[in-house]
């Protein structure tokens, strides 16, 4: 997949050169393209003059990075203490039956990714699911595949 | 108010009297809770309607300051929640249908509308004011004083209600009689491990150095905690103030807020609030004219919950992949660049405030002995009432999971409960008299954590609940330590064979003995107290493992191979819901007839279970 090499380029010179830095501009990435782009790697390497091992060190360590694009819409089952009590597994196997993808993988048309979380922090509500910005509380293998419905 | 630079104590006093003057005779203002559990239950709706509806009414004032929204009001299962200023009145579930009523009763006429307020179960009788709500009768609110009483994005509210008052008392005091404070209130730290907040700061400061640094530790990691997001989220000065403190005692002039990228609003608030108090001369260069220059940078997690380890989290701060190093070297003496460093954890700092101003014997009156003070905790689980509480060190398990947790739905018999997330452990019903404090946790194979709390029913199997924990501390190994890279895997797989039936004579002793090594032998705390979930689990719940192993039975029906799906003829209607929606076909019977699963083929997802109308599935 081709990318805005001049986004790469605002997001990297908006920062400043020091390593502390890096993550942030990782961030930014992930953000923007979905995913942390190869080409955004080479470039922020050639700019910052920090060899290319050693962001890919950080984009592969840190979670919140993926290294391939997703999908339009992203599912967050999370799987906290609260929701694993209250069914979270059953609601992540009712997804995966549904839209026939593991967590970490993406639909072939793009349109869902699905990742399990370890804590949204919004326990009350467990078993939790959040759809891009959309919390769904009281989730069950049931209302969660109507729910899915509503993103295209 | 007009955002000019204070450069004075006195500057300050009088900017306040300002915004107090500039308040009077307002209409109370309302308090729509913004928390995340709210916001998912509509309270930005009912947020506009009250906006729509002061406009229609013609209100004298601006409706900036007749509405606000705020952090997390606690009652999380209740939401959406509306407090009053300076009122004792607290409202639940509120639609934005509600809104006329409430406008034109209790914001005009400070009548209560009783049907909004909180229904007891057994009583049937309804309560609007905090005191006579057990869930908020029962609490003791320091910290969280102010979180749900003022709006988080405005830095003139926490002014008004005292904010930056403790600083400028510190400024007036020797940095070394405030470290005697801090020492002598017995705070001890927040985030886990209940190391005493005044010796680390001592020993900082008994180090000669250029440069110091103190570090605001927001990467709340741990599944099941939300406190240190709603202190963020809810009333960001506090931290602010109390690590404005705590430099100026240290010596530090650069400060460090790492926070999960996960808590996004954490994140916006805590910017603003920094942004605010540099513009008013709170953050920056000589601060309020004492000489003391100090100023907060933000810096954004990678959703790595080693991270919230102290050595883990410099690094990664530093642009470095995030591993911890071994404990030897102590971060007051090199912590970030080396350079030595104060890290305390999000509540750590938020009370420093409330020592200063109220003094050393002040706050000792709230809390044990050996741990003063409050503490705040995520109340979550096979629980009655969830949300977020604060209470005094001392209280009890019992306490904290029937009186205010209002004990367990559905008639439910009360299991275990679990605290201090994967770094904890599980504590049976015959330690529900137990004193929730730092030491008496311990004591009993579990820890304070940084506050989460779950409950644990019947139907709660503990070996998979200690599965459950493993899984995620082996996703979360940093790898950098044989014994917890290692061990903890190999402890999965029995772990996992216990729970699927092939279980062994002598897989408890080997348990036992890899958490050993791990707890010896670990680089980091969190490798050290990764073995918290399965030995307290053993410990209290041994008979559990001794089902699976020698009888292939899950007691509490939770694992899926040692478990079967029948469906009560008696309660059986017939009504073909779970025929239509098993994924494998597999459920048979006529219209009106008592249905049967096919066992071979049935993959125990557990839909039928979820859409039986009348619990007719059982598991076995």
């Amino acid at each position: 997949m081709a990318i805005d090499i001049q986004k790469v380029d605002e997001i990297v010179f908006g920062y400043e050169q020091s390593k502390e830095s890096l993550l942030p501009i990782l961030q930014d990435f992930q953000r923007e393209f979905s995913y942390v782009p190869e080409e955004g790697i080479k470039r922020l390497s050639d700019i910052f003059g920090v060899p290319e091992s050693r962001i890919y060190a950080m984009a592969t360590f840190y979670k919140a990075f993926s290294l391939v694009p997703k999908g339009r819409h992203t599912i967050k089952v999370c799987m906290g203490t609260a929701c694993h009590l209250k069914g979270a597994p059953f609601v992540v196997e009712a997804i995966e039956r549904e839209l026939k993808i593991k967590p970490g993988q993406t639909t072939e048309d793009r349109r869902f990714s699905l990742e399990t979380v370890n804590c949204v922090g919004t326990c009350a509500l467990a078993p939790v699911v959040v759809i891009d910005e959309d919390y769904y509380g009281g989730s069950t293998s049931e209302n969660i595949i109507k729910n899915l419905k509503r993103y295209t | 108010m007009e955002h000019t630079k204070i450069s004075t104590i006195e500057g300050l006093n009088k900017y306040r009297e300002k915004i107090l003057e500039s308040k009077k005779n307002e209409l109370p203002t309302v308090f729509v809770c913004g928390g995340t559990p709210c916001l998912a239950k509509g309270s930005r709706q009912v947020f506009e309607a009250f906006k729509k509806e002061f406009g229609a009414q013609g209100l004298t004032g601006s409706v900036e300051l007749g509405i606000k929204t705020t952090g997390c009001q606690g009652f999380c299962n209740k939401g959406p929640l509306v407090a009053f200023a300076d009122k004792d009145i607290v409202y639940m579930g509120v639609k934005p249908e509600h809104v006329p009523e409430i406008i034109e009763k209790t914001v005009k006429k400070g009548e209560v509308i009783e049907s909004l307020g909180y229904r007891d179960p057994q009583t049937k009788k309804w309560a609007t004011e905090y005191s006579r709500i057990p869930f908020y009768g029962h609490q003791k609110k320091l910290v969280l004083k102010d979180v749900g009483q003022l709006d988080p994005a405005k830095i003139d509210d926490y002014i008004s209600r005292g904010g930056y008052s403790a600083l400028a008392k510190a400024f007036s005091m020797n940095p070394d009689t405030i470290i005697d404070n801090i020492e002598q209130s017995g705070l001890r730290g927040r985030g886990g491990g209940g190391f005493p907040t005044g010796r680390k700061w001592r020993s900082c400061k008994a180090i000669k150095t250029d440069v110091r640094y103190v570090i605001c530790n927001g990467d709340e990691g741990d599944p099941g905690a939300f406190m240190d997001r709603s202190i963020m989220e809810g009333n960001p000065h506090a931290i602010i103030e109390g690590m404005i403190i705590g430099a100026y005692a240290v010596g530090s002039n650069q400060g460090y807020a790492y926070i999960r990228d996960e808590y996004p609003l954490a994140i916006e608030n805590m910017k603003t609030a920094i942004e605010d108090a540099r513009g008013l001369g709170l953050l920056g260069k000589n601060i309020l004219g004492s000489n003391f220059d100090f100023d907060i940078k933000i810096s954004r997690g990678g959703g790595a919950f080693v991270c919230g380890e102290s050595s883990a989290l410099m690094r990664s701060i530093g642009g470095n992949v995030g591993e911890p190093r071994a404990k030897y070297i102590r971060s007051v003496e090199k912590g970030l660049y080396d350079k030595p460093t104060v890290l305390n954890n999000v509540e750590t700092w938020a009370n420093v405030p409330l020592i200063i101003t109220g003094g050393v014997q002040g706050y000792r009156k709230v809390g044990t002995k050996g741990s003063p003070g409050t503490k705040v905790f995520s109340l979550a689980g096979k629980v009655v009432n969830t949300g977020l509480v604060e209470v005094p060190m001392g209280i009890t398990l019992r306490e904290l999971v029937f009186d205010i947790g209002g004990g367990i739905p559905k008639g439910k018999k009360f299991k275990a409960v679990q605290t201090g997330g994967p770094s904890g452990g599980c504590i049976p019903e015959s330690l529900l008299d137990l004193q929730i404090d730092f030491d008496s946790l311990s004591d009993a194979g579990s820890m304070m954590g940084s506050g989460g709390i779950i409950v644990m029913d019947e139907d709660t199997c503990m070996v998979d609940v200690a599965k459950y924990f493993i899984t995620f501390l082996v996703g979360e190994s940093c790898g950098k330590c044989t014994p917890c890279r290692e061990g903890l895997r190999r402890m999965l797989d029995i772990l996992t064979g216990i729970t699927e039936g092939r279980g062994k004579q002598g897989d408890i002793e080997l348990l036992e003995e890899l958490c050993d090594v791990l707890k010896w032998g670990a680089l980091c705390a969190l490798g050290t107290s990764a073995a918290n979930p399965v030995l307290s689990t053993i410990r209290y719940f041994r008979d559990e493992y001794e089902a699976h192993i020698k009888e292939k039975r899950c007691p509490a029906g939770v694992c899926k191979e040692l478990i079967t799906y029948r469906i009560d003829e008696d309660k059986c209607t017939g009504c073909t819901v779970c025929a239509k929606k098993c994924p494998q076909k597999c459920i048979s019977g006529e219209k009106k007839k008592p249905h049967t699963i096919d066992a071979s083929k049935c993959i125990k997802c557990g839909v039928c279970k979820t859409v039986c109308p009348f619990d007719a599935v059982i598991v076995e």
